[in-house]
């Protein structure tokens, strides 16, 4: 039986349903426990710290700050991780300055975690305060294009077109800063070997992130320090760079000479990156009969002081509709926080939420219904690099989604309450489809278990399952006999798990590392059945861990009895599909929703939303769709509940907790959709296969937006958008 | 958390009285925990009174009594709650979650500390927290805060919804002082914050909730929790509106309205209620109504729209009470 396509349950399902699952912070080393100090500041510098009281008080093992900070850290240490922006990185204890509030001051180092966090209390600090500015909205006249990456190249004459359009917008929107707030906390545990090796289990997307880090800041190479992580309780980005708490337990383990686990509490989670605010401006024009002739979309997103986080999102604008002439600008400006870091779909989350509600108005002013309008604008190649794509089968979106969620009769839809108005609204989304290096290798046991291993993480996405699937079908064996292993820096390199990539560049590998193994299998059968030399390998099949010829079956087993040892490992380096150079790869979505509004009391809910998705070969739909659903409801979130409230007078986040930053929970959730069309795709990769870990969040807000202003003729223009924005507006 | 002695009580040890008033009184810990991990708490002994035998629920003539460590949810879903008293029913199972249900206590709810960003937050200014260190909401985020009964020192809001309920119904809060069971009216219980706004309430040290009071009337027929919050679950109210009716011939008989989310307290004015016995229970008299509850109302920037917001409300309540879907 196939695998690849099977809704298959999740492989470490029953050990993460039963407590096995070892996430960071389960490892039950005997550890010292490690609590931060958080500055309480966000500018100027300590003028004096005094840790005498807390270095008394009972189970401290040590204490650690700028004062302390060994020397080695200081001298020509690099403190860049792969995905470090341009500028220069948070170095923890480095001196008395003060880039944040609630930077880390001060490592408390105890025997339990609550006297550590109370010595952490007695900690006394006295700061030399500065101005700063606090918040985008106060810094904006300092915001400037050098800082930030160029986007995609205009195209046309954007001035002339817009002035020469019959109907034009111009248009901002704002959205706040998100936190990524995994429901695992971010965690490191850091075993101390006797000879002074470490193993390190950290919340990572990629163990080779955590030992890059290691390396640059503690010199620690892959002989002395193992990166472990094989659960992340969720991530979203957040895990995407090494985060304080990797340094943290890291430095005390080595000083102390002792195993150091340190677990970040929930406020902490809000006290590094973070999805940036940003704020858009968008100049739309079309003619008469609903056809885009001008685009400019301007982007201008906070960042740090120390670094410059950037994402893209004004690309997206010149890639989606049909237009000629287009202007993009992105700009950035610093302000008193930590850095910004990717968040499920940085960028295009951003960029598409202002363009898809900016089209919706501008059909709106053209009179053309917002789909039809959509329809008119479609480009089956990418106008930024002037390249076809390598599938788009968004129209089959388009269209599966109209029926399904009754577009062309909704408003025939009855009102039934009559404080409720009921709204619809739809929006495009869009992801990239790309691949990237990626290495495994493979080994059969003596029972005709294969092990494959690859450096790569699963983040909840279900890694461990599809990669299973897809060595199972290509080897012709039974899912059980399959054990993939991740997370670890002694396995073969795989790029960090981000970008919905790891289906497309992993399990292309693993896909690769699996025909090897047959070709090497068939070698090896051949050589010791002398009869069968001059057999075709297109004349082998594969099936049931059976190499079949002519109605005749050989046991894997059997075969690789004559095998030697070493032909029983394999290794496997893939590289992108050439279709990644000629083409362009994106996954599409369309996306519908149905809102209600109380004219009164401006309570907005969400009954029903309906996304239809084309992303290439699903490989496991069941996983497919959790992803989809996952991204939908943090999509509602983002629309309607998450606000990072940064007090500017403070520079500090004022809700940095679950009861005030409001997550979207069960009762927010009604009637969720997901159906994804065929599309068949041949240069992506070789599986054929798009990620859609990203793809279901992009476009939803502005559904949702569009949906409030066809219930009740009021466009809010920011996120989140709040029962206060419609009674004001 | 700062270490502290753990005492859990007995009812012999509470003859004496000591106990109580040289500790922080725990019950289900559901507040009091997560602000000793904040730091905005840190007492040095904590009594335990969850064996204490205040854990029933008492019908007689007079109404039904409480015992203070009934769980909230055991009270929201006990029969005669539920079939007497449906505006109080509705009103905690609009609270928190099922989890915090399960674990807290009446009393405990009644005792809750008041809802404010810069409260929870040990490195700012805050009046209640730290006396005469100033208030940050003010010209903060105040979104959430009050908008009636505010002080230049503080703009909190009290965040229960029991409490809204029960002050709709007029409960009555039994509370052992000295050995002596004396009798405060749900009103009299919480305060408005003036210029001590470290005092949540007028109970003193030592005293000790064994046990709310409810009326005879439960007004079961013409009630409504209305809770207008950022997220369907788990969220405190932006606004609340307890409201109960009784309605004889088209004229309001009795009328009672109780208002979250605006204030430091349960907002309630019965001489604005008695205004209207005996008018007709129209959307007219309930805007009216509204209107002279929510008089001088002020708004501090970001939590302006909750003055018309709260009248909606109200009339919205009112309206379902009066008829009951």
């Amino acid at each position: 039986m196939l695998n690849i396509g099977n809704k298959q349950k999740r492989v470490d399902g029953p050990q993460k349903v039963t407590g096995k699952a070892t996430y960071a912070a389960d490892i039950t080393s005997q550890f010292y426990h490690a609590y931060v100090l958080q500055s309480t500041i966000a500018c100027g510098s300590i003028t004096a710290i005094d840790t005498s009281a807390a270095e008394a008080f009972e189970g401290v093992k040590g204490i650690f700050t700028h004062k302390n900070l060994p020397e080695r850290l200081k001298n020509k240490v690099d403190y860049t991780d792969p995905l470090s922006p341009p500028g220069k990185p948070f170095r923890p204890f480095y001196n008395d300055k003060i880039l944040y509030n609630g930077q880390p001051i001060a490592l408390v180092v105890a025997q339990t975690f609550e006297q550590a966090r109370y010595a952490s209390k007695l900690i006394k600090v006295t700061y030399e305060e500065k101005k700063f500015k606090g918040s985008l909205s106060e810094n904006l006249k300092n915001a400037s294009a050098d800082r930030a990456p160029e986007p995609a190249s205009n195209r046309g004459d954007f001035k002339k077109a817009f002035k020469n359009s019959d109907y034009t917008i111009i248009r901002e929107y704002r959205q706040s800063r998100n936190y990524h707030n995994p429901m695992e906390p971010h965690a490191t545990s850091v075993e101390y070997k006797s000879d002074g090796s470490l193993v390190v289990y950290d919340k990572i997307q990629g163990v080779a992130s955590s030992l890059k880090y290691l390396n640059g800041v503690f010199g620690l190479g892959a002989d002395t320090v193992q990166v472990k992580s094989d659960f992340v309780g969720g991530a979203f980005g957040s895990g995407l760079r090494p985060q304080y708490q990797l340094f943290m337990a890291t430095l005390a383990a080595l000083e102390l000479n002792h195993n150091v686990q340190m677990v970040m509490t929930r406020a902490q989670m809000f006290s590094f990156g973070y999805r940036p605010e940003v704020i858009h401006t968008m100049k739309l024009g079309c003619s008469n009969d609903g056809i885009l002739q001008a685009l400019s979309h301007k982007t201008v997103g906070e960042t740090s002081t120390f670094e410059d986080f950037n994402e893209t999102i004004v690309d997206w604008s010149g890639l989606l509709y049909k237009c000629e002439n287009v202007n993009l600008e992105y700009e950035l400006t610093p302000v008193q926080s930590y850095t910004p870091l990717d968040m499920r779909a940085p960028g295009g989350v951003s960029g598409v939420y202002a363009l898809e509600c900016a089209i919706d108005e501008l059909a709106h002013e053209a009179g053309i219904d917002p789909l039809e309008f959509r329809r008119k604008n479609y480009v089956d190649y990418d106008q930024n690099e002037d390249k076809p794509f390598t599938s788009k089968e968004l129209m089959a979106c388009y269209a599966r989604c109209e029926e399904v969620f009754g577009w062309k009769n909704r408003k025939d839809l009855s009102k039934t309450e009559p404080h409720l108005l009921t709204g619809y609204g739809m929006a495009t989304g869009s992801w990239e489809a790309l691949q990237q290096p990626a290495s495994v290798s493979l080994s059969m046991n003596e029972e005709g278990t294969f092990t494959i291993k690859c450096a790569t993480a699963d983040i909840g996405t279900g890694t461990y399952t599809v990669m299973s699937q897809i060595a199972a079908d290509k080897l012709g064996v039974s899912i059980e006999k399959i054990k993939f292993m991740l997370g670890d820096t002694a396995f073969p390199d795989s790029p960090i798990e981000g970008g919905s990539w790891t289906v497309s560049s992993v399990g292309s590998a693993v896909a690769s590392v699996c025909e090897k193994f047959k070709y090497r299998i068939a070698d090896v059968w051949k050589r010791n059945n002398p009869d069968y030399q001059a057999v075709a390998f297109g004349d082998i099949s594969f099936q049931k861990g059976k190499l079949e010829y002519r109605s005749k079956a050989f046991s894997f087993t059997e075969i690789m009895q004559q095998a030697s040892k070493e032909e029983l490992s394999i290794a496997h380096s893939e590289s992108p599909a050439e279709g990644q150079n000629t083409h362009s790869g994106y996954a599409h979505c369309c996306v519908m929703v149905e809102v209600t509004v109380d004219k009164d009391l401006g309570i907005i809910k969400v009954p029903r939303l309906v996304n239809v998705s084309a992303a290439g070969k699903i490989i496991n739909p069941k996983t497919a769709e959790n992803q989809l659903l996952g991204s939908m409801v943090w999509g509602l979130g983002m629309a309607l509940r998450e606000e990072g409230m940064v007090d500017t007078r403070y520079g500090r986040v004022m809700n940095a907790n679950f009861a005030e930053y409001h997550i979207a929970v069960n009762a927010d959730i009604h009637d969720i959709h997901t159906e994804f069309v065929e599309e068949k795709d041949d240069k992506v990769n070789p599986l054929g296969a798009k990620g859609v870990g990203e793809l279901g969040i992009v476009g939803l807000a502005a559904a949702i937006s569009n949906a409030i202003f066809d219930a009740t003729g009021k466009r809010l223009r920011k996120l989140p958008m709040l029962l206060d924005d419609v009674l004001e507006a | 958390m700062k270490p502290f002695q753990y005492t859990r009580l007995s009812t012999e040890d509470l003859s004496s009285g000591t106990t109580l008033r040289d500790s922080t009184i725990l019950a289900g810990g559901t507040n009091l925990v997560d602000l000793m991990k904040y730091g905005v708490e840190e007492p040095d002994s904590l009594a335990d009174i969850g064996k204490l035998p205040y854990t029933q629920i008492e019908e007689s003539d007079k109404g039904l009594l409480l015992g203070a460590l009934v769980t909230n949810a055991d009270t929201a879903y006990h029969a005669a709650v539920k079939s007497t008293y449906p505006v109080l029913n509705k009103a905690i199972l609009a609270a928190a979650s099922s989890q915090l249900r399960n674990r807290a206590t009446n009393g405990g709810n009644l005792l809750q500390r008041t809802r404010c960003y810069y409260f929870y937050d040990t490195t700012m200014p805050c009046n209640k927290r730290e006396p005469g260190t100033g208030c940050a909401a003010i010209k903060g985020f105040n979104r959430i805060h009050a908008i009636l009964g505010t002080s230049a020192s503080c703009i909190a809001t009290h965040p229960s919804d029991m409490c809204v309920a029960l002050a709709a119904l007029e409960a009555k809060v039994l509370v052992l002082r000295k050995g002596e069971t004396i009798v405060i009216p749900f009103d009299q219980l919480h305060r408005l914050p003036g210029d001590q706004p470290e005092k949540d309430h007028n109970l003193e040290p030592g005293d000790l909730i064994t046990h709310i009071q409810l009326p005879a009337e439960g007004f079961s027929e013409h009630f409504e929790y209305l809770k207008i919050r950022d997220r369907e679950s788990y969220a405190f109210a932006l606004v609340s509106v307890a409201a109960c009716l009784k309605v004889s011939e088209g004229k309001i008989a009795d009328i009672r309205v109780a208002l979250g989310g605006v204030a430091h307290k349960p907002w309630k004015l019965k001489e604005v209620e008695k205004d209207f016995f005996g008018k007709e229970a129209s959307t007219e008299n309930f805007q009216s109504l509204a209107e002279q509850l929510i008089q001088g109302a002020q708004g501090f920037g970001t939590n302006d729209f909750k003055i018309s917001l709260v009248k909606g409300a109200i009339v919205r309540a009112l309206n379902n009470a009066l008829n009951p879907s």
